[in-house]
């Protein structure tokens, strides 16, 4: 995914204690969010659902499977 | 009586509740005034803040702020706050009478995952929707009237910045009723394995409401247990596993559905969202070039600023103290008690407030950094760089202010949720070389290297080389800790990029004041306690005559100096140097003062006219060769980078992290650290020939 791109969450990987988490702050299957930008060292990322701009290390990033879809 | 009646029934409590960032501190200020008080919660380092107001009848309340959680299901201890509070579940805090659910209108439908699971507790609420301007400028239109129908509690438009909305909400607390929630019910699939784990965790407890059932979720579901709780949460959570699988994200799933299904006729998206003007600054900020530019500059500002304009006040504190204690000796006769005053409490304690216009200053800056949202782009922007550690971004703020000093560093590490990160970042926070090591430095320096020899580069390039060693063994320990530390909690960093505020000036000040207040208190009595006992330790016992010299080499002090000559003897110091080092374990720059009392009287120029660094350059050993030799001024300068030697830092640690254990630690491993460096340092030296 590239900077400024937006997707869907198909669905976040379950092993992980924290996915839980990760669904309350709003990442549930069918969600949509926005890759806003990366951090200037590449990691985090910063990504915004739901209103919100959330930084996410690339490691649980991983988790969350994401549909990318063409800008509307 | 009323008055009698105002003392025996206790007022009632509202709580606030709301996700972090919800502007739910700024409409506490704004409710309790000058009113508030900052305490811990028992056995946890979470900020405690209470307070009272009037409601409009002019009824008193307490109003407790607090700590902001995204779920009730807890991941971090503080967020284990705000769920055992509203369950009762605390001795140390009555359950509220009633709740205020803050709720950030611009990013609803996280912020009512919240709301909801605190409406489905039962307890008599009101919604506040904050922040209704970004919303509107977000494009969207937000029916209150139709969220309040829906949920069945009042709901109120409100920005808490510009008190707007704020009689509204005094109204609705005034209310002698409030209804209750409509509640919604948790999937039938899901309700009869709840039943059933409620009835395991509350032992025997059968057919719950559906209150109760809502308070066992939050709890089965919290990844933050207390050890009492936990084997029952285990077993309950294995009965939910076996009957239901899947059963967490259904939970998510169903309590997303109604909320979907709340704001469906409640929010109009009236136009697309503009870029916002944070947007925008993140634009610059976060720029991979500009952004580093940018931090680089401001904390060098940062710095400046404290060491250029805070030297000017803590002059005057040095003044200030300097002067009472010669006011005392023009009024007290010549004695035990006077001494105690002037070169005890007021030297002691003297020596460490003198630097509390610079803590002041540094609780001011990061205040000020946290409160317009620049401090979680600082931990996004660092994040990279002290994750090769274990560390997390949050971390670089604390650790960059321990370079003047440790005190208010290690306080600001309150940001940092992940507890076994914010542990680790404590303990290494004193490896930084603070403002009260600079003297030292400056001496040991003067003496290592005089006047001429290498110009003033050679003394930079050592003066930058000791700040980096610091810096090396900061990031090494950091490593270390977190490779043997292990924890339970998972390191997930989810990190909030809250829109950019102007930060409110009266909340900044009381935070400084409340942070001041601590520093004073704690780190005040242990201040006191050891710059008596240190005292004490440099008087007694008294020879029959004699001058200071005399004095200090015969106390306790300097006999422990001479005892403890064969431990340091390797290390190249001789035992004034130790006596030296036992008078500064309170704080690090009074070793300059002790080894001017100590070398000084031996001059055999003019008193007080010759530099301190020329006496101690001319002092010989036994064989006659210099004491301060090339070697023995290393070893004493990597002694000094290492080694804790500021009670008031292990005061604060020790409040911070709740116990003894953490700061006996963190003294027993720099000492240890100290020593070993420092005998490297000067067998290494020998051996190369120095």
């Amino acid at each position: 995914m590239c900077a400024g791109s937006s997707g869907m969450v198909d669905s976040i990987h379950l092993e992980c204690d924290d996915s839980f988490r990760l669904r309350e702050m709003g990442f549930m299957p069918g969600a949509r969010l926005r890759l806003v930008r990366r951090a200037p060292l590449g990691d985090p990322i910063e990504v915004e659902i739901g209103g919100t701009h959330l930084a996410l290390r690339h490691a649980d990033a991983a988790l969350i499977q994401v549909r990318i879809m063409p800008d509307a | 009586m009323p008055d009698a009646q105002a003392t025996t029934i206790p007022l009632p409590v509202i709580a606030l509740v709301g996700n972090p960032n919800t502007g739910k501190t700024t409409l506490f200020n704004a409710l309790s005034g000058l009113s508030q008080k900052v305490a811990n919660y028992a056995g946890v380092t979470v900020e405690k803040k209470e307070g009272t107001c009037h409601d409009q009848h002019g009824k008193l309340l307490r109003i407790l702020d607090l700590p902001g959680a995204y779920s009730l299901s807890a991941r971090t201890p503080d967020e284990a706050i705000p769920r055992d509070v509203l369950l009762g579940r605390r001795a140390d805090t009555a359950k509220p009478d009633r709740v205020i659910c803050v709720v950030d209108a611009s990013n609803l439908e996280r912020n009512l995952y919240l709301a909801m699971q605190v409406l489905d507790l039962g307890i008599p609420a009101i919604v506040v929707l904050n922040m209704m301007d970004i919303a509107e400028a977000r494009g969207m239109k937000i029916s209150a009237a139709t969220l309040q129908q829906q949920l069945g509690v009042p709901v109120i438009p409100m920005q808490a910045n510009t008190r707007q909305g704020m009689e509204r909400l005094r109204v609705a607390m005034s209310q002698a009723e409030l209804p209750l929630a409509k509640l919604g019910e948790y999937p039938q699939s899901l309700r009869e394995a709840l039943a059933k784990a409620h009835e395991l965790l509350n032992t025997g407890e059968t057919n719950p409401d559906s209150n109760a059932l809502a308070g066992t979720v939050s709890l089965i579901c919290s990844r933050e247990r207390d050890a009492a709780a936990a084997p029952g949460i285990e077993a309950a959570r294995e009965l939910m596993e076996r009957e239901c699988p899947g059963w967490e994200e259904n939970l998510v799933a169903s309590q997303y559905k109604r909320i979907g299904e709340l704001t469906r006729n409640a929010i109009e998206q009236t136009r697309s969202s503009d870029p916002t003007p944070t947007d925008k600054l993140d634009g610059v900020l976060l720029h991979p070039i500009l952004g580093w530019l940018i931090l680089g500059g401001l904390m060098t500002a940062l710095f400046a600023t404290i060491f250029s304009v805070a030297t000017v006040p803590m002059d005057w504190v040095d003044a200030g103290f300097g002067w009472t204690a010669d006011w005392i000796k023009t009024w007290m006769a010549e004695g035990d008690l006077r001494d105690l005053l002037t070169d005890g409490v007021l030297a002691g304690v003297g020596s460490v407030v003198m630097f509390l216009p610079q803590i002041l200053l540094l609780f001011f800056f990061i205040g000020l950094l946290e409160d317009t949202g620049y401090m979680a782009r600082v931990a996004f922007i660092m994040d990279r760089l002290m994750g090769l550690v274990g560390l997390n971004g949050r971390a670089f703020i604390p650790l960059l202010s321990s370079y003047a000093c440790a005190i208010p560093g290690i306080m600001a590490t309150r940001t940092i949720a992940n507890p076994r990160e914010r542990l680790i970042t404590i303990l290494v926070a004193p490896l930084a070389s603070c403002s009260a090591r600079l003297p030292v430095y400056v001496m040991m320096i003067g003496v290592l290297l005089p006047g001429g020899s290498g110009g003033v580069w050679m003394k930079v390039a050592f003066m930058l080389g000791l700040y980096a060693l610091g810096t090396v063994g900061m990031f090494l320990f950091a490593w270390l800790f977190h490779r043997r530390l292990r924890s339970g909690t998972g390191s997930t960093m989810i990190l909030e990029l809250p829109p950019y505020k102007v930060p409110a000036l009266r909340a900044v000040l009381l935070r400084l004041w409340s942070r001041a207040r601590v520093f004073i208190t704690q780190a005040g009595t242990v201040i006191l306690v050891i710059s008596i006992l240190l005292w004490a330790a440099t008087s007694y016992p008294k020879p029959d005559a004699g001058d200071d010299t005399d004095r200090l080499t015969q106390s306790i002090a300097g006999q422990l100096g001479k005892q403890i000559e064969p431990l340091i003897e390797p290390l190249g110091y001789d035992w004034k140097m130790g006596i030296g080092l036992i008078a500064s374990f309170a704080a690090r720059e009074v070793f300059v003062s002790t080894m001017s009392i100590l070398y000084r009287a031996d001059d055999p120029g003019e008193e007080g006219t010759r530099p301190l660094q020329t006496i101690l350059r001319e002092q010989k050993r036994a064989d006659g060769s210099p004491l301060f030799n090339t070697k023995t001024c290393l070893s004493m300068l990597v002694f000094y980078v290492f080694a804790m030697q500021c009670m008031a830092t292990l005061a604060i640690t020790r409040r911070e992290t709740n116990s003894w254990k953490w700061p006996l630690f963190q003294f027993g491993y720099l000492t240890v650290t100290a020593y070993l460096a420092a005998l490297l340092v000067y067998q290494g030296a020998g051996l190369l020939g120095y």
